[in-house]
C-alpha cells in the first residue's frame, strides 16, 4: 500500500515521535510490511517541483492513493480562507489540498491531537481557526464534515496523542494495509481500539499510591498525581504505561501528570495542567465508570488505612521506606 | 542561462513549511526570498493563560527541539520568580536537552541534509555510489543505522523525561523524577552505545580525534568515516565556497550547569564580544504581521490577514543591534572558543555549517559522558518556586540549530506578553527595514543553478545546512 504524508499545522513532533520506533526500526518496518511511501515531507528526496507533480497526478487519478495522512491541525482562517497555511510552491491552501485529495485515498488517517481535533493548534482564541479533519473538539464536523467516509465506509481514522506513540502509528497503518481496520476497530471519538480501550492508569506505578489516596503535594514526590497534581490517568485513553515510551517510559513514570493528550480539548483544561480541581476538597474528576458514592467512600476508608510506608514515600522524591520483607515461614 | 524566476516549494528535508522563491542571473542565483508560508499563532495562544502553562504549551511549538522550547520556557518562569534550579537539576536538564540537541544533529545529517547526495544528478562522480548506498532517502544503510541508534539515544529522555517529545519534567525550579544510581549507569550504558555508533560510523575514529582538530585544512583532510565521505564530495563540489552566511554568530550559551554555562554566550564576528539580549529587536517590514519593531519583552504579534503585497513571509525578522546574525553549532562553537570553529567561522559556508555540527556532535557526546559521571543521585533535584503575579522573565538556551529566546510579561497572573524568537527565525529572516535581506536570503546569492534544474542541488544543500526548523520559526 501507498501513503502520502501531508504536514498541515502542526509541530512536526508526530513524525519526529514516528521515527523512534525499535524493534523494527520504522524504515524496515514499513518496508516489511510492504507500506511505500510516495511522499513524505521528513524523508523523501523528492522536493519542489517534483512533489507538485505528485500531487496533480493524485489529485487527477492517474496516481492511485491508499492511504492520506494528515499530521497538524488545517487551518481555516483568516475568515474560512485557509490562507494562514498555503502548501508551498502550489499557491493553495492546504486546506484546499487536503479537501481535494482526501475523496482520493482509499483511508484516511489523521496524525496526532491537532490533525483529529484540533489540539494545541487551536488552543486560545484560535485565531487560526484550526480544526481537525473530521472533529473541531468535541464537535464532529471538522473541515472534511461529519459524513465523510472513505470507498470502505471508514471514517478518518483518529490516532490522537500529543505527541503520537510510534507503535499507534505503525500498527493503524499495518492494520489498515492488512484490511483488519474496520468500523468496529474504532472507538466513538474515531480512536484505534488497540490503544483506545485502555486508560494511562493501567499500569501506572502509582497504582499503590492510588489505592490508598496517597497523594503527592508537590511535583518530584512520587505519590499518586490524581489528588492534588492535575493527573487524569484514571479518565484518559491510551496504553502508555502498558507499552512504554522511548525504552519503556510513560508521563508518569517521570513524575508529572498524564493531561490525557489523546482527548478532544485536552490543551483546554479550565485549569492549570498541574493541579486539580477541587470543590469541597474532593477532585472534581471521578475515574472513568466509578460511581462517585463509592469512589467517596472507598477512597476515605483507603485514605484511612494507608501504610505508613505508602504516606511517606508519596511525599517524598524518591523510595524512602522499602517495603517489609515476609518473615521466613516456620 | 537567461534571467529568470524559480519557485522551490514544497521544500522538504527540513522541519515544517518552507518556500524558496528565486530570480536567477546568468546561471547563478541573483536574489532569494525565503517565505514561511504557515502561520501558527502561539504567542497568541499564551495570551491569558497561568504562566506556568507556558510548559505544557510551548513545548508543543516544535516537535525537533521540544526540551529547547521547555528549557527556554523553564528558564523565563525561573527568571520571573527569581529563582534557579538547585544544581544536581540543572544537570539533568542539561542531560535532558542534550541528547535531545544531539539526536537532532544526527538526525539533520543523515535524514535531511546528505541524502541529496545520493540523487542522480551526481551519477558519475567518483563519490556517488558509496553516497547511494549510505545515504538514500528512507533507504541508505548509514541512514536506517542512524535513525535506530538515535532511537536508542532516545532512551535517555524516556528516563529522566518520560517520553519524546514534549515532556512535563523540566520544571522552573529543577526536574520531576530524580534520577536513581540504577538510571546513572543505565544512561552510561546508553551513551557508550551512542559513541560506539558515532566512532565506528560517522567518524570512523575516536571522537576526540575530531574534537582535536585545530584548522580548516585538517578538518578538510579527515577521510574516514560518513564526515569523510562528506568531506570528499565537498571539496569536489567546493561547497566551503558556497552559500557563504553573514560572518556575524550569536550563540545564547549552552547548558546552565552549577558552574556556569558549558559553551560560554556571545557574539563571534572575528572578534568575541559579549551578548546583549538588549539588542535584539524584531523588523516586521517584510512579514505579514502589524505593528513597529520593537524589543521581545514589547513586541506584539498581529497577523495582517490581508496578507499585504510589499510582505513576502509569516517570520518576523530579527535583528542583533540591527544586523542580520546566524546562529546554530557553528556560531555556539565559535562563541564558545573552538578553534576550528573560530578558523572555519571566517569562512562561513556550507563546509563550515557541516563541520561546526560535526564538531559538536563529537563535543556534545563528551560533555554529556563527564555531565552523566558527575550526576549526584543523592542530590535535590526540585526547589519550589512560587510566581510572581506581575512581572517579567527571560529565558535563553541554545537549541540545536542556535539561540532561542523566550520573554514572558505577566499581570494580574495572566500571560500578558509571549515572545519567542527561535534560531530559524534568525537564519530565515525576510528582509528588514533596510531591504538587508535575512541570512540565508543572502547566501543562497550566486550558488550555482544549471540549465533546466527545477529543484537546483546548490540550492538545496545551501538551506538544508542552515538545518531550518520552520514550525519553530512560525510559532
Amino acid at each position: 500500500m501507498n501513503i502520502l504524508w501531508l504536514q498541515a499545522a502542526g509541530c512536526g513532533g508526530c513524525t519526529m515521535s514516528l521515527l523512534c520506533a525499535e524493534s523494527p526500526g520504522v524504515f524496515d518496518l514499513f518496508e516489511g510490511a510492504g507500506l511505500d511511501f510516495l511522499w513524505h515531507p521528513t524523508f523523501s528526496e523528492a522536493t519542489g517541483a517534483e512533489v507538485r507533480r505528485l500531487l496533480e497526478r493524485v489529485e487527477d487519478g492517474r496516481q492511485p492513493l491508499d492511504i492520506l495522512c494528515v499530521e497538524g491541525a488545517v487551518l481555516t482562517g483568516p475568515r474560512g480562507t485557509g490562507r494562514y497555511q498555503m502548501l508551498a510552491g502550489t499557491g493553495r491552501p492546504l486546506l484546499d489540498w487536503v479537501r481535494s485529495l482526501a475523496p482520493r485515498a482509499a483511508h484516511v488517517v489523521a496524525v496526532g491531537t491537532c490533525a483529529t481535533y484540533g489540539g494545541v493548534s487551536s488552543a486560545g482564541e484560535n485565531l487560526t481557526e484550526a480544526m481537525g479533519l473530521q472533529y473541531e473538539g468535541h464537535h464532529r464536523g471538522g473541515i472534511l464534515g461529519e459524513g465523510f467516509r472513505d470507498p470502505s465506509g471508514l471514517p478518518v481514522v483518529n490516532v490522537a496523542g500529543c505527541p503520537t506513540h510510534p507503535d499507534w502509528v505503525t500498527e493503524t497503518l499495518m492494520l489498515l494495509a492488512e484490511g483488519a481496520l474496520g468500523a468496529d476497530a474504532l472507538d466513538p471519538l474515531g480512536r484505534p481500539r488497540f490503544y483506545a480501550d485502555t486508560l494511562i492508569h493501567h499500569g501506572c506505578p502509582k497504582n499503590e499510591f492510588y489505592e490508598y489516596k496517597a497523594s503527592a503535594e508537590h511535583l518530584s514526590e512520587i505519590g499518586c498525581m490524581m489528588e492534588h497534581l492535575g493527573c487524569i490517568g484514571t479518565q484518559a485513553v491510551g496504553d502508555c504505561n502498558i507499552r512504554g515510551w522511548n525504552g519503556g517510559e510513560s508521563c508518569t513514570r517521570a513524575g508529572y501528570p498524564c493531561i490525557a493528550c489523546t482527548a478532544p480539548e485536552f490543551e483546554e483544561p479550565g485549569h492549570g495542567f498541574a493541579e486539580t480541581p477541587k470543590f469541597a476538597g474532593i477532585p472534581v474528576g471521578l475515574p472513568t465508570d466509578m460511581p462517585k458514592a463509592w469512589f467517596m467512600a472507598l477512597a476515605s476508608l483507603s485514605k484511612a488505612a494507608t501504610p505508613a510506608r505508602v504516606a511517606k514515600n508519596a511525599v517524598s522524591d524518591r523510595i524512602a521506606v522499602p517495603p517489609s520483607l515476609r518473615k521466613p515461614r516456620g | 542561462m537567461s534571467d529568470a524566476k524559480l519557485l522551490v516549494g514544497p521544500f522538504n528535508r527540513v522541519e515544517g513549511d518552507l518556500e524558496i522563491r528565486l530570480e536567477l542571473s546568468g546561471g547563478r542565483v541573483a536574489r532569494a526570498e525565503a517565505n514561511s508560508p504557515l502561520f501558527r499563532g502561539f504567542e497568541r495562544i499564551l495570551l491569558g493563560k497561568r504562566p506556568e502553562d507556558a510548559l505544557t504549551i510551548t513545548p508543543r511549538i516544535c516537535g525537533i527541539c521540544s526540551i529547547s522550547q521547555s528549557m527556554a520556557a523553564a528558564l523565563a518562569l525561573a527568571d520571573l520568580a527569581g529563582a534557579r534550579m538547585p544544581p544536581e537539576a540543572m544537570r539533568a536538564a542539561a542531560i535532558l536537552h542534550g541528547v535531545e540537541n544531539l539526536c537532532d544533529h544526527l538526525t539533520h545529517f543523515y535524514l535531511f541534509f546528505m541524502p541529496d547526495f545520493a540523487r542522480a544528478g551526481y551519477a558519475g562522480r567518483e563519490w556517488h555510489g558509496q553516497m547511494a548506498e549510505r545515504f538514500t532517502a528512507a533507504e541508505g544503510s548509514g541512514l536506517r543505522a542512524a535513525v535506530e541508534a538515535r532511537a536508542r539515544l532516545f532512551h535517555i529522555v524516556g528516563l529522566l523525561g518520560g517520553k519524546w517529545p514534549h515532556t512535563l519534567a523540566i520544571q522552573p525550579g529543577g526536574v520531576t523524577r530524580a534520577p536513581t544510581r540504577r538510571d546513572r549507569i543505565r544512561m552510561q550504558a546508553d551513551l557508550r552505545q551512542s559513541r560506539a555508533f558515532l566512532e565506528r560510523a560517522l567518524f570512523g575514529a575516536p571522537l576526540e580525534a575530531f574534537a582535536a582538530l585545530e584548522t580548516p585544512a585538517q578538518y578538510a583532510g579527515w577521510e574516514t568515516g560518513d564526515a569523510g565521505l562528506f568531506l570528499r564530495a565537498a571539496a569536489d563540489l567546493d561547497l566551503s565556497a558556497l552559500g557563504r552566511g553573514p560572518g556575524r554568530f550569536l550563540s545564547w550559551g549552552a547548558y546552565p550547569l552549577p558552574g556556569g554555562r558549558a559553551w560560554a554566550a556571545g557574539l563571534w564576528d572575528g572578534t568575541a564580544r559579549a551578548a546583549d539580549p538588549g539588542l535584539v529587536a524584531e523588523d516586521l517590514s517584510h512579514a505579514w504581521m502589524l505593528g513597529a519593531t520593537a524589543h521581545p519583552m514589547t513586541g506584539e504579534t498581529l497577523p495582517d490577514e490581508e496578507m499585504r503585497e510589499t510582505a513576502y513571509s509569516w517570520c518576523k525578522a530579527p535583528r542583533y543591534g540591527g544586523q542580520a546574525v546566524e546562529t546554530g553549532a557553528l556560531a555556539r562553537q565559535a562563541v564558545a572558543g573552538h578553534p576550528l570553529a573560530r578558523a572555519l567561522a571566517a569562512e562561513p559556508g556550507v563546509t563550515a555549517r557541516i563541520g561546526g555540527r560535526l564538531l559538536e556532535i563529537a563535543r556534545l557526546q563528551i560533555l554529556l559522558e563527564e555531565q552523566v559521571a558527575a550526576l549526584r543521585p543523592e542530590a535535590r533535584f526540585m526547589d519550589r518556586v512560587a510566581l510572581p503575579a506581575e512581572g517579567e522573565g527571560q529565558g535563553l538556551v541554545e537549541a540545536a540549530r542556535g539561540a532561542l529566546g523566550h520573554w514572558i510579561r505577566v499581570e494580574k497572573g495572566r500571560i500578558a506578553g509571549y515572545q519567542i524568537i527561535a534560531p530559524t527565525t534568525w537564519n530565515f529572516s525576510p528582509r528588514d527595514s533596510d531591504g538587508t535581506p535575512g541570512p540565508v536570503e543572502a547566501a543562497l546569492v550566486g550558488a550555482p543553478v544549471a540549465e533546466g534544474e527545477e529543484v537546483p542541488l546548490a540550492v538545496q544543500h545551501v538551506v538544508r545546512s542552515f538545518d531550518p526548523c520552520m514550525n519553530c520559526t512560525v510559532h
